[in-house]
């Protein structure tokens, strides 16, 4: 079995607001394979949001370890973060959280700007990035212009279109209808087992989670064991 | 590479009201000061251009104008055969005895009167001023009450006019022509035959000064440094262009006010393109998270903040020349504290200075953009995400 690409230690993170301690993840040991389709199940509140930031490093843990691609995230500073998530990492978002004021192609584009390619390549990759979300013919339409499930369709070309090595997605079709949703999903399986990406979905609908290889369950903060039927 | 141009540009475009409104505070900001530029540019063109670079002028010493020089004709002839003088086309030395005086006129826009200079003056003093011309009428006839106006004292002043008589000295002098030199202070003169000027105020043997034109520039310095060192004559020799320099300080008061005002101003439009600014972060709060996440780094943030804040003010200084272009070339005048006569110039919007108001702008906007910048750049990414 090849190395784990994403291992979590006692991972723990807590909130402090105000009067309020808020333990959001507790002692979460994950496991994710390369090329793994992994679902993230649990009730509202639960922390599956939160494990989700601490893998794409837009947050830092409380305690535990946390390494993706052998990396310790623990030990970046945030530039190097930045640069890190931006070459490995592609998050989807339930509200897609598209540039309004620019078009799917320059949405598309706006990762790769932070890459060292020319503009001539940077539009093509975009391109070639909404090709494979079927969107080809949309390339040139405003985010408001499109419908929802175009959208979020948009952002998973976004969210791919640097040859990230894992995408993360945090219930990317709770804001869709049936129809748009089974779309979102059948391209994230479409992206793991053609492409090979490692994906690790969050939802709470059964019927998505069946797109996964394997579903993992949250519970107030704690990982439920491996063995744990769906 | 940074987030693209163009998207600080439709953000702008996006909230077009609140675009327009800073825009204008800072275009009136970047107006004032142009104006004032444009004023001071114009002096200073019209005073360059009144001095030839090799014509030197000659005063009592310690006079520190023209008008309250008194040069005696006796010296006049002894400056005169000084060696390095040019000579004219018929042979004569270009030398020129000239008296000036003030005469008051009423204006157009000073009824209480305003100081003119009036010039007595020789051919040879004529034929020392380059680029000047008739414009309408005759030259004065000598040993007449005659006199000549300049183009910008003609605008200004009623009575100037051909045919129109102005009293001072002895009686009535009519005006029967109207000259001008480019954009020089001749424009601002009166001029009459030297002899009857001098006359009329009891002044024929002391005059006021003495125009020399050198033949070459090592003569130019030979011929200062010998009538400053010549104790008998006990003048003061120096170069004509160096004379309406130093009566740029006619221009401070304005300038000084002038750049304050703008400066106060420019106070103002920092903080409202900053108030702007913010309300856009505040509004950009999910997009900035977002922005982060793809990978942008803080810096990278900040950076497209102060950009849009400098495209917004950029279009402010823009609409500010546009609102001082119609200065261009207007006539106007300032008292001048070294001849206490008034002196006529047009306002001059250079593409320099616009371009220096443009730029002024800004650096306004930099001011002003940079706290709501850094705010935005100092969001942690789950809290910006969570905004709105
Ligand atoms: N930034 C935060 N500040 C305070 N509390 C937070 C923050 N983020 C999450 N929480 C709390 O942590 C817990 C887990 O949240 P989250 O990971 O978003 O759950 P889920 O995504 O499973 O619905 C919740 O109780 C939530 O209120
Ligand atoms: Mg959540």
């Amino acid at each position: 079995m090849p190395d784990p690409i994403i291992i979590t230690r006692k991972l723990r993170r807590e909130f402090i607001r105000d009067q309020f301690h808020v333990i959001a993840l507790e002692d979460v040991d994950l496991e994710v394979q390369p090329a793994e389709f992994v679902a993230l199940m649990g009730p509202s509140g639960s922390g599956k949001s939160t494990l989700l930031h601490l893998i794409a490093a837009m947050d830092r843990p409380t305690s535990g370890e946390i390494k993706a691609l052998g990396t310790d995230l623990r030990a970046l500073s945030d530039r190097q973060i930045a640069r890190w998530r931006n070459q490995h990492i592609g998050f989807v978002f339930q509200s897609f959280n598209l540039i309004p004021v620019l078009t799917a192609l320059e949405n598309v584009e706006l990762p790769l700007r932070l890459t060292k390619l020319s503009r001539k390549d940077r539009l093509e990759h975009a391109r070639t990035a909404l090709e494979l979300v079927g969107l080809g013919d949309r390339v040139h339409h405003l985010p408001r212009q499109l419908s929802g499930g175009q959208e979020q369709r948009v952002a998973i070309a976004r969210a791919i279109v640097t040859d990230p090595d894992i995408i993360l997605a945090d219930e990317p079709t709770g804001n869709l209808d049936a129809g748009s949703a089974l779309e979102v999903l059948t391209l994230l399986s479409r992206l793991n087992k053609e492409f090979s990406k490692t994906v690790v979905l969050v939802t709470h609908d059964p019927h998505a989670a069946q797109f996964a290889s394997h579903t993992r369950h949250l519970e107030k903060g704690q990982l439920l064991p491996n063995s744990v039927a769906v | 590479m940074a987030l693209p141009l163009g998207y600080n540009l439709r953000n702008l475009a996006v909230r077009k009201t609140t675009t327009i409104m800073t825009a204008l505070g800072i275009a009136l900001t970047v107006a004032v000061l142009l104006a004032v530029l444009a004023l001071v540019e114009g002096l200073r063109t019209a005073l360059r251009v009144s001095g030839h670079p090799l014509q030197i002028l000659v005063t009592r010493k310690a006079s520190s104008s023209e008008l309250v020089s008194v040069m005696a004709r006796a010296n006049f002839e002894q400056i005169k055969v000084k060696p390095g003088i040019a000579r004219s086309a018929s042979g004569e030395p270009m030398a020129s005895l000239e008296m000036v005086t003030l005469l008051n006129l009423e204006g157009v826009d000073s009824p209480g009167g305003m100081n003119v200079t009036l010039r007595g003056i020789s051919p040879a003093g004529r034929e020392m001023r380059d680029r000047l011309q008739l414009e309408r009428g005759r030259w004065y006839a000598p040993g007449r009450r005659e006199i000549v106006v300049g183009k910008s004292v003609a605008l200004r002043y009623p009575a100037a006019k051909i045919g129109g008589k102005l009293q001072f000295g002895k009686g009535d002098w009519e005006v029967v022509g109207i000259m001008s030199a480019g954009a020089s202070a001749v424009n601002s003169e009166i001029w009459g035959d030297l002899f009857q000027v001098a006359s009329d105020h009891n002044r024929a043997e002391f005059l006021s000064s003495v125009l020399l034109r050198a033949a070459d520039p090592v003569a130019f310095s030979a011929l200062i440094n010998d009538l400053d060192a010549d104790q008998r004559l006990n003048v003061s020799a120096i170069p004509e262009t160096r004379y309406y320099e130093k009566q740029m300080i006619a221009a401070a008061p304005v300038q000084f006010m002038g750049t304050f005002v703008a400066l106060i101003m420019a106070v103002g439009s920092c903080f409202a393109a900053m108030n702007t600014m913010y309300a856009a972060v505040a509004r950009r709060a999910r997009e900035i998270g977002t922005l982060r996440v793809l990978g942008f780094s803080r810096a990278g943030i900040l950076f497209s903040f102060v950009v849009e804040s400098v495209l917004l003010s950029m279009i402010g200084g823009l609409i500010g020349c546009l609102l001082v272009l119609p200065l261009n070339n207007i006539t106007t005048g300032v008292g001048s504290f070294v001849t206490f006569s008034e002196f006529s110039f047009n306002f001059r919007v250079t593409p320099q200075l616009m371009l220096s108001g443009v730029l002024f702008g800004a650096l306004m906007g930099a001011l002003g953009g940079f706290f709501p910048a850094r705010s935005a750049a100092r969001k942690e990414i789950l809290n910006a995400l969570r905004e709105i």
